[in-house]
């Protein structure tokens, strides 16, 4: 081990959106702070200026900016009897392969989790009893609460300049906004996006039906903001350019806009780029870390010594990561005994394909969260009762940029897929079709789970993370309901022809379309028999070992997770300065 | 696969600003700047004879391929006139056709639908053995190549590759079907793709859907909601189209 570089106060592992906050907070304390990232530096000048951002095929269609399967990928089972094979292409597992990580190509939909989302089995017991819990369903509380972490939304909300309006302010109800959403104290820092026909359309078919249709919160600055740490964006300019792409205006949330600028100032601060964490090495006692060990671009391996370890890579990576340094128990499916690996989900998705007869829709026109949405069949927002099945999705459409090659199976069912035909269909489609669609909350189950593939490898020999899973009856019944509200809303837009879909009537499979939002693995909780980590998402076994992202969600909302990484992310970042830089200890007792 | 050459970046770097740069990946103290440098993507140079991947005969039948997937009508001039076969052929011989980001490690099993193909085939490959079959069946048939027959058998060929029904005889590693699916996918990307790729002539099938190519701000039109815009495109390479 000859390769040693200077001792850090904290190393951070990945620097998208956790790592760059963590970072920030970190340095801005007084801290020395080294961050290691396996992809390469990106900066918007150069990467993604308009001229260079407006490439269907190279950004969206080929992924330039996400991490190649040749690199790591996963293996994929739908159930324990089948053996798991790599995903070798493209998938639905998009993780990130740059500095800024998957906050550089992501969407920007800014949402908080709803109260519901956090305390589920509390919730869950209180309305409905212990019997509205399926069997084998993974049901359990986060150890942390909506009102716990309302001020780090706030934060985050102000540093990613999110462009929105409050439904639920001071405990105050605002009509046309989103009147489920859990109490805010204040009002988004920016306003929301402009609307388009296509938001129109679903906003006065959901009133009829006597929905609260409201405008997505967007990670898309709708006019020119300052940030709290001083960092300027651009008005945002409709492109639709956004998910799997940069942003050249400065407009959309990322780490690169909106944190970098300002942490590349610190001089106590330090980036590795191009370096492949491979685990974080422990002290002999198992009880701390010690850093991690990594590979530069020449495969030359380095120790990087530091006296607290965060890890804030892809969800999936995190897992891997706590796998490869042997930190927590590992789960085990046969006895349900151990926990890294555990309570790995997914998200549930179903809602229907319209076509129109005569619009013009201009759906190239838009932005990565330019959507409107109902949120009357999410979380726990309606009685379940008699209904089997607890959780709902958010039910939404989006604007967020129509491209030619992404859109061309987007016709009518029955056309035919080429020929004469097809080309006035999708013509017709183009400014015609659209979708509805349910991001469905997803409950974990005993049977699957994540763990390390006993024969395949990455590119560097180490085992890549082997998925088991497939969707549960709690979620499968989910997916039917909301499916059957987005057919009515439809329906009520005035749409011609409105096809409900489902993608859990089905077994999963990473090239099915659904979302992206893979989670759990290295849940937080209150309970370590459950858990990995504790309420502060530091590690049960290993006090200096922290863990951030959506690896630590024991369950998924039916919202995009940014805002909430970021909100738990800031959250971890004050406990570690205000509590663990005094202790170095556990920042919770073992429960007895 | 495009990674950035940091190695240069940062000695220039070094050498021309305050930022320190004590090995290649290391960065602090600033945000590294790489004066004269744009992130543009990499174009396979054409071999002499003016092709990158594909023979002479691989090109006609790929030409006449993209010409019935996506025929010359009323709409739009035919796939082939497009330059699909020129995009697919550069497509080839780049990093995309040798599956340069594909996971291609460990043993290839044939697995589950839900796993996905399992091939070790690149889609060059695909391309190759596909086309030479498709040749070789044509020629047993009906004694001419692909390109050579009339549209309504080419088209009634693709039908039989679609249903997974043309009893082609590839490898063991390549169904009629997953053939079909690369062809279709590849020559739309090249009817569809910027100009720049070496499809799309004229930003034809921009013009005929009414997508605005390479536009990066419709604050003048947006709200002009449910409106025909017929905003005339414009392309990374070439905007006197």
């Amino acid at each position: 081990m000859a390769n040693v570089r200077p001792k850090a106060d904290a190393v951070i592992v990945g620097l998208g959106w956790c790592g760059s906050l963590m970072a920030e907070e970190l340095t801005r304390a007084g801290l020395n702070v080294v961050a290691i990232e396996r992809g390469p530096w990106f900066e918007t000048s150069t990467d993604f200026p308009p001229s260079v951002d407006t490439d269907e095929l190279r950004w969206d269609t080929r992924r330039s900016m996400l991490l190649p399967p040749a690199i790591e990928t996963t293996t994929f089972r739908n159930n324990r009897s089948q053996t798991a094979l790599p995903t070798r292409d493209w998938s639905l597992n998009e993780l990130g392969y740059n500095v800024g990580g998957s906050g550089t190509h992501w969407a920007g939909m800014a949402w908080r989790f709803l109260p519901f989302d956090f305390e589920p089995y509390s919730f869950t017991l209180k309305r409905y009893g212990k019997q509205q819990i399926t069997e084998g369903l993974i049901v359990q509380d986060w150890g942390v609460s909506y009102d716990d972490l309302e001020p780090f939304y706030e934060r985050f909300e102000k540093i990613a300049g999110v462009s929105g309006k409050a439904g639920v302010l001071n405990g105050q109800k605002i009509d046309g906004a989103n009147i489920f959403e859990g109490n805010r104290k204040s009002e988004f820092p920016l306003p929301p996006l402009a609307t388009t026909r296509l938001t129109d359309l679903f906003t006065d078919g959901s009133k009829k039906l006597g929905l609260h249709p409201f405008m997505v919160p967007a990670g898309q600055a709708s006019q020119a903001y300052t940030n709290p740490l001083g960092v300027r964006m651009g008005p945002c300019t409709y492109c639709g350019y956004c998910l799997y792409y940069g942003c050249g205006n400065f407009s959309k949330s990322s780490p690169n806009a909106c944190v970098i600028p300002a942490l590349m100032q610190r001089s106590n601060f330090t980036v590795l780029t191009e370096s492949a964490v491979l685990r974080a090495t422990l002290a002999e006692d198992g009880k701390t870390a010690t850093g991690v060990t990594y590979l530069d671009r020449n495969k030359k391996e380095w120790e990087q010594p530091a006296d607290i370890v965060i890890f804030s890579a892809f969800q999936m990576q995190n897992v891997r990561l706590l796998l490869l340094s042997k930190i927590g128990k590992p789960y085990n499916p046969e006895t349900r005994e151990g926990v890294v690996g555990r309570a790995y989900s997914f998200q549930t998705v179903s809602g229907a394909n319209l076509f129109f007869e005569d619009e013009q829709l201009n759906q190239y026109i838009g932005a990565g969260a330019l959507s409107a949405q109902v949120d009357d069949y999410n979380g726990d927002n309606f009685d379940h009762t008699g209904k089997g099945f607890i959780g709902g999705a958010g039910i939404l459409v989006v604007a967020r940029g129509a491209r030619p090659i992404g859109n061309a199976d987007a016709v009518p069912p029955g056309t035919p897929r080429w020929g004469s035909e097809w080309k006035k269909a999708y013509t017709h489609a183009f400014q015609n079709g659209t979708f509805i669609f349910n991001q469905g909350t997803s409950f974990s189950h005993d049977e699957c789970y994540l763990d390390l593939d006993p024969e395949y490898k990455d590119a560097n020999g180490d085992p890549l993370i082997r998925v088991t899973f497939d969707y549960n009856e709690n979620d499968r019944r989910m997916a039917r309901f909301t499916e059957d509200r987005a057919v009515e809303i439809g329906k009520a837009m005035g749409a011609k022809i409105v096809n409900g879909f489902d993608s859990a009537a089905v077994n999963y499979g990473p090239y099915l379309p659904a979302s992206d939002h893979t989670i759990g693995g290295a849940v937080m909780g209150l309970d370590p028999k459950t858990s990995v980590l504790n309420r502060y998402q530091q590690s049960w076994d290993v006090h200096n070992v922290f863990v951030l992202g959506a690896s630590s969600f024991p369950n998924n909302a039916g919202y995009n997770p940014t805002s909430t990484i970021g909100a738990l992310s800031l959250w971890t970042a004050k406990a570690i300065i205000d509590q663990y830089l005094g202790k170095r200890g556990p920042l919770v007792e073992v429960p007895a | 696969m495009q990674r950035r050459d940091f190695l240069s970046s940062a000695l220039a770097l070094a050498a021309a600003s305050t930022l320190p740069a004590a090995r290649a990946e290391v960065i602090s103290g600033g945000q590294p700047w790489e004066p004269g440098k744009a992130n543009v993507p990499s174009l396979p140079a054409p071999r002499q004879g003016g092709l990158a991947f594909f023979t002479q005969a691989e090109f006609d039948a790929a030409g006449a391929l993209a010409d019935r997937l996506i025929p010359a009508d009323a709409l739009s001039i035919g796939g082939k006139e497009a330059g699909c076969a020129v995009f697919i052929d550069r497509q080839l011989a780049g990093d995309y056709g040798k599956g340069a980001t594909l996971y291609r490690l460990g043993r290839f099993v044939k697995g589950t639908p839900e796993q996905g193909t399992q091939s070790p085939l690149t889609p060059a490959d695909r391309w190759r053995q596909g086309l030479a079959a498709l040749d070789n069946h044509c020629h047993k048939t009906f004694s001419t190549p692909y390109a050579q027959l009339d549209g309504a058998r080419q088209d009634d060929l693709l039908r039989q590759m679609e249903s997974g029904k043309l009893a082609l005889e590839l490898g063991p590693d390549l169904e009629v079907k997953e053939l079909f699916e690369q062809i279709l996918a590849n020559v739309r990307e090249g009817f569809f793709a910027d100009p720049l790729y070496g499809g799309n002539k004229g930003m034809a099938s921009w013009k005929m859907i009414g997508f605005p190519g390479a536009r990066y701000d419709f604050r003048d039109v947006i709200a002009k909601k449910g409106q025909k815009l017929s905003i005339i495109p414009t392309s990374l390479i070439d905007n006197t189209l």
